[in-house]
């Protein structure tokens, strides 16, 4: 019981790393909350039923193939939509305030071409992995060896390339890395598509986890996101990998029975918030943000 | 006769727009004038709601009663929510808010016994038992009916926009005394007000407090209106209506929240008239996307192009 929440607990909590870190990135660099990053996923999601279902191709690719698409959202977006607002330079309230908007466009949008029916992948529902006495769906197999591969590649990116260093150089001060000589605009651009490609793989991953789901897939998963970034200390890319990790471990754990009895399945979701206001309370800068302004 | 001419719409239009008034002037306190980002109002709506409802139905309290513990019981939540955040930065508040509105939400949909569970109130006496909490509302209503010779729906929405009259009346005049000046200083610089021995943490407590009390005002219409309302009424989606009002009538003025929730009510109704090409095509519920798809769209435009909204003054706040 306790191992098969303990895999449960890994497979929730990589998707959410792995949304947590594509939040993250984008508030670090450009102090943007954004609120539509659940539906960036359900887009990643659906593109994968396109490809998947509808054109056939193996999930792996398919799965590949929709990260790559909503990684065109994402900068498409970027290009038509939060460039012009920052040279207009809005601030926090109204770039979170537009993101709130450009949620309910595209949520609706994808309920509007592609219905409100379940989905369901083309992956073998009858397929289970037995490993000692932890039992995995197909699905689940597939999205933990996924996740691992995305959180380790995405670890990589961000501490060992040049694209990663300008990355955080410019988390930690705009203005300094642009006269440095790094063209900010690109780097903004990287951010950007390393978001989208990271909303595309957790919305398709979430999406096998959960087996059947609506457009409203990213949305529901956006508060735990959320949850993960502020737990990990907002801007903090590995503070956001732990924190997704974390939230997704104590979700599951806290159904073991033999933990006074366990908390009902459907308090869930109220576990990962209560974790999240006692850990505010305790270090209100997140686990691993900087006290600097609290 | 078609929906767009008919009054009977058009006065539902009208109640919606007074109640959103009295949920949208809660923000409007709370960070028009104390610069408090609360994204978790809809708890407080929900929180006057539910306790109306629960002790009239199990309890048999008196419905006013009931609705001023309704009213009460938001304010401490109110206080209780603010007590740990309020120490939170501006980003980790807002957070932390939705997600108290969201526990709130999940509690109200799993504790059955308590709030009648998913199936909202019509399950609070319990399985077979049609519950029932607004007899006293109804009936007061007979009586402002015939007092007035109106009909039921005129009779709702003089009540409505007399309560959100009054309310922006009064939060008009809090806000000239020296309570209100010192709320608006704190969203201007809160180190300036504390270094003038100011407690700044109790103004914002205080603030947090009244637009819960405002929120849960609007709860209780919100009941009785619609004789009925589960959980998902109070999605988190209804704070971001508050917002929209808020900024679309104008930042750090109370009279601009009607205004906001009237063109706000008029965008959300409006777009069911949407009986031409392309949308003739669409069924009623592609046609309720298309009303989202409006609202985002607007929400975009307005931070485009008037961050100020229709009626706020660049002077007074801009949106940072």
């Amino acid at each position: 019981m306790f191992q098969q929440l303990l895999v449960n607990g890994l497979v929730t909590g990589s998707v959410l790393a792995l949304a947590a870190v594509g939040v993250s990135i984008v508030y670090g660099t450009l102090r943007l909350v954004n609120f539509a990053y659940g539906d960036y996923m359900t887009f990643g999601a659906f593109m994968g039923v396109l490809f998947n279902v509808t054109l056939g191709i193996p999930i792996v690719f398919s799965a590949l193939l929709a990260m790559v698409a909503t990684a065109v959202l994402s900068v498409a977006l970027e290009l038509t939509l939060w460039r012009p607002l920052r040279s207009r330079s809005a601030g926090f309230m109204s770039l979170f305030l537009v993101s709130v908007g450009l949620a309910l466009v595209l949520r609706h949008l994808i309920y509007l071409v592609a219905g409100p029916q379940p989905r369901t992948y083309a992956v073998d529902p009858y397929k289970v992995y037995v490993i000692d006495k932890v039992r995995l769906s197909g699905a689940q197999g597939i999205a933990i060896v996924v996740a691992a591969v995305g959180i380790v590649l995405v670890g990589l990116l961000i501490a060992r390339t040049s694209v990663g260093r300008m990355m955080r150089a410019l988390a930690d001060d705009l203005q300094l890395t642009a006269v440095s000589g790094v063209r900010t605009g690109r780097v903004i651009v990287a951010v950007w598509i390393l978001s989208g490609l990271l909303a595309g793989l957790a919305g398709v991953l979430a999406g096998l986890v959960q087996t059947s789901f609506n457009p409203q897939l990213g949305f529901t998963l956006l508060l735990p996101i959320f949850a993960a970034v502020v737990l990990g200390g907002i801007g903090s890319a590995y503070g956001a990998l732990t924190g997704g990790l974390a939230l997704g471990l104590a979700m599951e754990l806290s159904t073991w029975p033999e933990l006074a009895g366990g908390v009902d399945p459907t308090y869930k979701p109220v576990v990962a918030f209560g974790l999240l206001v006692l850990v505010l309370l305790l270090r209100p800068q997140g686990l691993f943000g900087r006290a600097r302004v609290v | 006769m078609s929906t767009i001419a008919s009054f009977g719409f058009w006065s539902f239009v009208g109640i919606v727009a007074g109640i959103y008034t009295l949920f949208a002037l809660g923000v409007q306190v709370q960070f028009g004038f104390a610069g408090l980002l609360n994204f978790g109002h809809v708890a407080f709506m929900g929180i006057g709601a539910y306790t109306m409802a629960i002790l009239v139905v199990k309890e048999d309290l008196n419905m006013w009663v009931a609705a001023g513990c309704g009213v009460a019981l938001a304010m401490l939540a109110g206080v209780l929510l603010g007590l740990p955040t309020l120490r939170l930065r501006a980003d980790y508040f807002a957070i932390t808010t939705i997600a108290f509105s969201e526990i709130l939400r999940y509690v109200a949909t799993n504790e059955d016994r308590l709030t009648g569970g998913s199936q909202g109130t019509i399950n609070l006496a319990g399985i077979g038992r049609t519950a029932q909490y607004d007899g006293a509302w109804q009936s007061f209503l007979g009586k402002v009916e015939r007092g007035l010779n109106v009909s039921g729906d005129v009779a709702t929405l003089i009540l409505v926009w007399s309560v959100a009259a009054l309310a922006v009346g009064a939060v008009s005049l809090v806000m000239r005394t020296p309570w209100g000046r010192v709320l608006k200083a704190i969203r201007e610089d809160e180190d300036a007000v504390a270094s003038l021995g100011k407690n700044v943490f109790a103004y914002k407590l205080q603030a947090l407090a009244v637009g819960a009390a405002l929120g849960a005002v609007a709860g209780l219409f919100y009941a009785w209106q619609f004789s009925f309302f589960s959980p998902d009424d109070f999605a988190p989606l209804l704070t971001f209506f508050a917002w929209m009002i808020v900024i679309l009538g104008g930042l750090g003025r109370a009279w601009t929240v009607p205004v906001g929730a009237i063109v706000f009510g008029v965008i959300f109704a409006g777009t069911r008239f949407f009986d031409f090409p392309p949308f003739s095509l669409l069924d009623s519920t592609e046609r309720a996307y298309v009303r989202l798809i409006v609202i985002g769209l607007v929400i975009i435009g307005l931070m485009l192009f008037r961050p100020q909204g229709i009626f706020g003054s660049r002077e007074e706040m801009v949106l940072e």
